[in-house]
This record gives C-alpha cells, sequence and structure tokens, in this order.
C-alpha cells in the first residue's frame, strides 16, 4: 500500500436518467415547451479514491450509491462531470485508455444469483475477462483466483453450474472473476446483503484480505453502517444523488454532524437494551428526485431546519471549521469563509416575513 | 497483461504471462456450453409421454420422407391409366386395402394417380416446408429480437415498428397473394411463410433479451470490457434458446397448415405432391359425394398428427421454458 496516491477521482459527477414517457407525451412537450423530466439519480458529486484506500458508500435505498457506482466503472455515461482515472479523463479516453480502464476497474454485485451466466461454468465466467483482454496463461490465472477466493481445490469448481453452487460460493466466484484481471479498483455493490448471516463473515474477510494483501481499492456500496465501519477508511454519506457527509470512518460514525447522518446512525440498532439513545426519527418521505426541490434536499425532514437559507441555497460539501469530516450543512461554519447568507441576501424573494431564527443555530 | 506500477503486489505475480501452455481451446469449450444446453433440454424434453410419442411420430413421418421412393409403390405423378377422353372421374380404383382386388393399397384418385404413393411422397413437401420455414423463422426472429432488445432506442424502434407493420398482415390471404405474384412454387410458398412468420418470435425474443439485458451478469461482462457481440452471442443467445427452440416447433405446425391450407385452395405448386394438393383434387373431383373417403382421410389425418405432434412438442417445451405451466 503506497501512501495517499490518488487513484480515481469523481469531479462533480451527475447521472440523470430521462423519465420514459412514450413518444406522444414527448411529441406534445417538444411542441408545447418544456424539456422532459429527468430522474436526478446522482446529482453533483465529488471524491477521490486513493490507493489501497477502501471507501463506502452509504445512503438509503434510492440515493443514488448504486448509480455512482455504476458510473464508476463506467457502466453508466455521466450526464456531466467526469472521472479521472490516472491522470486520464474518461469522457476524453482513446479507446486503447478505456480498454485498460476496464482491465483495472471490476465491479461486484448484490446478488450472486443474478451476477453469474447461469448457461456458463465457473472457469468460463472467471475465464471470460482474461479472454476479452487477450491475457495468456488463461487455465493458471483462473486456477489462481480461484484460490484466492477460497474455492479449493479450484479444479473441482471448473465445471460446475451456477446453480450447483450455493450463495457463498457464487459470490466467491464472482469475486474471482473480479480479481482475476488483477484491478486497481473494485466497486463492491451490497456484496453480503443477499447472503446468508452465517456466509457473510467469510466472504468479508475475503474482501478484507483482498485490500489488505494486494493494495487494492474497494468502493464499498451498502445502507450497512456496522458493515461499513467495519470495512471502510473512509465514508460518504449520500442523500438524494449528494454527498451530505464525508470524512476518516470513525469520525462519521462516532460524531456525526449533519443531521441526515445523524439519524442514520441512530437507526442502527443497538444490541443492548440499556444502552438509552436519542432517537432521531426522520418525519417526512423523500423528496421529490424529479422535481428537485431547492436549497437543502433534506430541508423538508431536517430536525434542524433554520429556515430561509435551508430554503434557498444549496449548502456546498465543505470543510467546516468545528470537526475533520466535510459536511454539507448551514448549520456549521465553513472553514473557507464561505458564507450562504450572502447569496440569501442577494436575492430579492429572500426578504420573506418571519424572519425569525435566521442566524446559524451552532448546537 | 499491464503490469501495475504503482504497487508490485499481485496473486499473479509469479505467474509467466509469457508461457502458453493448458491453454483451452476456446471453440472447443463454446462448443461444450452448447452441446451441454442441448443436452439439458432434451433430457427435460423427453421426460413427458405426450411429448415421446410426438417426437416418436414426427420421426416415423421423417423416415417416411427420407425412403419415399422405396416405400412407394408406384410414381406419385403418374397416372397409372389412361381413360378414353384422358380425364376419368368415375374410374378410380378402390383400395385394396378395404379388399378390393387391385394392386393399389389406398385406391387411386379419379386422375389415375396413386394415393398411397402420393401420401408417402406428400411427407417429403410437408416436412420440408415445416422444418425450413420453422428454421428461418426462428433464426431471423432470434435475431432480430436480440439485436432489438439488447441495442434498444432507436434500432429498437426501427425494427419493432417493421414487426408491427407485418402484424397487421393477416397470415393466409398475405401468403396467397405473393404465391399468387411470386408463382404457385413450394419454395415461395416457404418464402412467404418465413416473411410472415419470424414476427412473433422477434417479439418475444426481444422482450427476453431486453431483460437478460439489465442482468448483473451482463453488466459484470460489460464491465470486463466485453463487445457488443460477445455479449449477444455468449450471454444472451444461450438464455433465449429455449424460447427459440419452442418458436421454432411450434413454427413447424403452423408451416404445414398454412402450406395446406394454401394448397387446397389451388396457389400449390403443380409439380409437387403435397397434402395440400391432395386435398384440393379431392375437392375438385367431388370425391366426398363419390364416397371416394380413401382418397381425403389420410391426408387429412396426416396433416392432422404432423401438426399435432409439432404443438405437443411445443407445449413440452413449453413447460419447460415456463415452470409455471407445470
Amino acid at each position: 500500500m503506497s501512501g495517499n496516491d490518488v487513484l480515481l477521482e469523481v469531479e462533480d459527477l451527475k447521472k440523470h436518467f430521462k423519465v420514459n414517457q412514450g413518444w406522444i407525451a414527448s411529441l406534445m412537450e417538444s411542441f408545447g415547451g418544456g424539456g422532459p423530466d429527468y430522474v436526478h439519480a446522482v446529482d453533483g458529486v465529488s471524491f477521490e479514491l486513493r490507493q489501497g484506500e477502501t471507501l463506502g458508500l452509504a445512503g438509503e435505498s434510492g440515493c443514488g450509491k448504486t448509480t455512482t457506482g455504476m458510473s464508476m466503472v463506467k457502466l453508466h455515461e455521466p450526464t456531466a462531470g467526469d472521472i479521472v482515472y490516472d491522470d486520464t479523463r474518461l469522457s476524453e479516453a482513446s479507446d486503447a485508455e478505456i480498454k485498460r480502464f476496464r482491465q483495472n476497474a471490476q465491479m461486484i454485485f448484490q446478488d450472486p444469483f443474478e451476477s453469474l451466466n447461469p448457461r456458463m461454468t465457473v472457469y468460463d465466467t472467471v475465464a471470460e475477462p482474461l479472454r476479452i483482454h487477450d491475457i495468456r496463461n488463461e487455465t493458471a490465472r483462473v486456477q489462481r483466483a480461484l484460490e484466492f477466493a477460497e474455492l479449493l481445490p479450484p479444479e473441482q469448481y471448473f465445471n460446475q453450474y451456477p446453480h450447483e453452487l450455493s450463495g457463498g460460493q457464487r459470490q466467491r466466484v464472482a469475486i474471482a472473476r473480479a480479481l482475476v484481471l488483477d484491478p486497481d479498483f473494485i466497486v463492491a455493490d451490497e456484496p453480503v446483503s443477499m447472503l446468508d448471516v452465517s456466509l457473510r463473515a467469510g466472504v468479508l474477510s475475503l474482501l478484507d484480505r483482498m485490500t489488505e494483501e494486494f493494495g487494492l481499492s474497494v468502493v464499498y456500496i451498502s445502507h450497512d453502517l456496522s458493515l461499513l465501519r467495519h470495512m471502510c477508511d473512509r465514508l460518504a454519506i449520500m442523500y438524494m444523488g449528494k454527498i451530505v457527509e464525508k470524512g476518516p470512518t470513525d469520525q462519521v460514525i462516532e460524531n456525526p454532524q449533519h443531521p441526515y447522518t445523524q439519524a442514520l446512525i441512530n437507526a442502527v440498532p443497538v444490541p443492548d437494551p440499556s444502552v438509552g439513545r436519542e432517537r432521531v426519527e426522520l418525519q417526512g418521505e423523500v423528496g421529490d428526485i424529479v422535481d428537485v426541490p431547492t436549497g437543502c434536499r433534506f430541508k423538508d425532514r431536517c430536525p434542524d431546519y433554520i429556515g430561509d437559507v435551508c430554503d434557498q441555497v444549496v449548502p456546498p460539501l465543505e470543510a467546516k471549521t468545528a470537526f475533520e469530516q466535510e459536511v454539507a450543512c448551514h448549520l456549521y461554519e465553513s472553514a473557507e469563509g464561505y458564507d450562504p447568507y450572502e447569496e440569501l441576501e442577494g436575492r430579492p424573494s429572500a426578504a420573506a416575513g418571519d424572519g425569525a431564527e435566521s442566524t446559524p443555530a451552532d448546537d | 497483461m499491464a503490469q501495475k506500477e504503482q504497487s508490485s503486489q499481485s496473486i499473479f505475480t509469479d505467474l509467466d504471462d509469457a508461457s502458453t501452455d493448458a491453454e483451452v481451446n476456446k471453440w472447443q469449450r463454446t462448443f461444450r456450453l452448447w452441446r451441454e444446453t442441448l443436452r439439458e433440454h432434451w433430457g427435460m424434453l423427453t421426460d413427458e409421454l405426450s411429448v415421446k410419442l410426438s417426437m416418436l411420430t414426427v420421426a416415423g413421418f421423417v423416415v417416411i420422407a427420407i425412403f419415399a421412393p422405396y416405400i412407394a409403390t408406384h410414381q406419385p405423378l403418374v397416372r397409372q391409366y389412361q381413360g378414353d377422353a384422358g380425364v376419368l372421374i368415375d374410374k378410380w380404383v378402390e383400395p385394396s386395402l378395404l379388399g378390393a382386388d387391385s394392386e393399389y393399397l389406398l385406391g387411386t384418385t379419379a386422375a389415375g394417380y396413386d394415393i398411397f404413393s402420393q401420401l408417402v411422397y406428400g411427407t417429403r413437401a410437408a416436412l420440408m416446408v415445416g422444418i425450413i420455414a420453422a428454421v428461418f423463422t426462428a433464426g431471423i426472429g432470434t435475431l432480430v429480437g436480440l439485436v432489438a432488445g439488447y441495442y434498444g432506442g432507436k434500432v429498437d424502434d426501427a425494427l419493432m415498428r417493421l414487426v408491427d407493420f407485418l402484424y397487421g398482415m393477416p397470415l393466409l390471404p398475405t401468403v396467397i397473394v405473393l404465391v399468387a405474384v411470386l408463382g404457385p412454387n413450394l419454395w415461395n410458398i416457404i418464402l412467404a411463410l418465413i416473411v410472415l412468420q419470424w414476427r412473433s418470435t422477434a417479439r418475444v425474443i426481444r422482450s427476453q433479451s431486453l431483460s437478460l439485458r439489465e442482468r448483473p451478469f451482463v453488466k459484470a461482462a460489460e464491465v470486463a470490457g466485453a463487445s457488443d457481440w460477445h455479449i449477444i452471442s455468449r450471454h444472451l443467445a444461450p438464455n433465449v434458446l429455449p424460447m427459440t427452440f419452442l418458436y421454432g416447433s411450434f413454427g413447424i405446425a403452423w408451416a404445414i397448415l398454412a402450406e395446406a391450407g394454401v394448397s387446397f385452395i389451388g396457389l400449390g405448386d403443380p409439380n409437387t405432391v403435397s397434402w395440400g394438393t391432395m386435398l384440393q383434387a379431392s375437392r375438385a373431383y367431388s370425391a366426398l359425394s363419390f364416397g371416394a373417403w380413401w382418397w381425403f382421410v389420410p391426408p387429412g389425418i396426416c396433416i392432422g398428427l404432423l401438426v399435432i405432434s409439432g404443438f405437443l412438442i411445443g407445449r413440452g417445451y413449453e413447460e419447460i421454458t415456463n415452470p409455471k405451466l407445470q
């Protein structure tokens, strides 16, 4: 594991999906003005992945964490923003550079029952990436990858079909497939959420070994904070397509600052009835991801809502004065001297009535 | 393999990439994949009695078609006797099977053709139409469906509008018009059937590949850098194969029925014997009103048997592809 070299940089990544309405509706729209609707799955996400680092992406269902992960391995073409791998912008990369990227970026999927082709043997599945990239010494590599994934002896699995394997074994095959190209980083999308609890530990220790022994960078996508805490060096919390809090895992878990992160961490059950925690239960529903609200996206559910500034100014993800992690919230003072109220005053509509609590509450 | 510059560690560090030993032949493995799939389906298919009987029936017809010259007792298109006025309506010979004193197993037609021989040679026409039409409809339909489903977007729109257009054409009338324009020839009938019948296969295969395309194993191949063709041929095609077979076996039955229908109307190939043309001739000579049932019943039974067998095999296959039917 070598230092803090940045391996991959995600720059203001946006991925919007067009809402499918059929051609009559879109025809009427093109006459009646107004563009089609978009689902803002990922809406301006920036982070970097360092060499040998494990990064966790957490958040509730539909917050865009999987879309972010898929964009990182180029399964989606980003709507805006870019991904920089090894000083190459992927949007401007040549075919050869894309091929090299493909060789170094792999993904592990959530459902091991769906991620293996039912009509291909284990050998064919694991060897497929090697064939695509024309890499020699196929058999030895497949054997090594299966060995690493603790499918022993590997020869015994060569001619088996996925339906002959258990869920845990399938996920190990999927991991072997991801490893066989010797990638630089792997995106693991909920790698154990479909597995029996009894199998999780085994697969997790395998993933752990993968990062520790070979300096692989891994992005874990999960809603399971206790898993992420166990696996990750750094953690980013997402809400409605944006990162709301990002920092070292311990910092984020022990000392969450964004109201959403606090609620999320509060929701993790503690196996001890005597632990009395202050419960922060979120009210309301997740906002409309098609017609995105102005200002902070969390404002309608936020227990610490402080008025107009939340309504009208989008809080940037920035370093704050009071703690280590970066937070996107107006509650805290910016370390870089950014003042959201300047933007608020700049708008004529900001003269709205009550004016109460328009100073940053510091709690 | 481009060795990583940043970190020298790798599980593959000590592997010598220059060596080419123990490379498993790519084609061998592809071949094996297909063979295993086929064997698996064959095993499931032959589980059921009705399917087994149907297969025996079809196999029997295939044997008859192949050995037609040896089975037939006479030339099917050679008049066995000449009457006074050339065409003889009332001089047919009764079948020897019914005890008549003749050399014709199923008697002769009014025009003096041996019915049994015509029946035997008619098997050839029926199977040829059925199998060729089915192979092409299933093949074209699968290919179009895979391409439309995988690429989606404009390609999908264009291909599916073509399918919509074809759906707007009724089968039999269109075949009749096409054959009338192209000429009454067995190949033209086959062509007309193919043009109209791939539509349903294409629809179904498209919907299958639309859903397969979103499955994680396709995504995994994409992440590994697989080309479109690689994904279509290695990941989509083997998984839609059951559907292709299903539509193929239904296609055989439909094609035979349609050919019989077209021939019965009188647009059959005059130079080939088919069951449809036999029926047409029997109707033209009013065999029914003369009570010469041995003329039109045997071809009717043959058509029925072959079509039912085709449907039963298709049905058996459907139960494999759609377990809910069981």
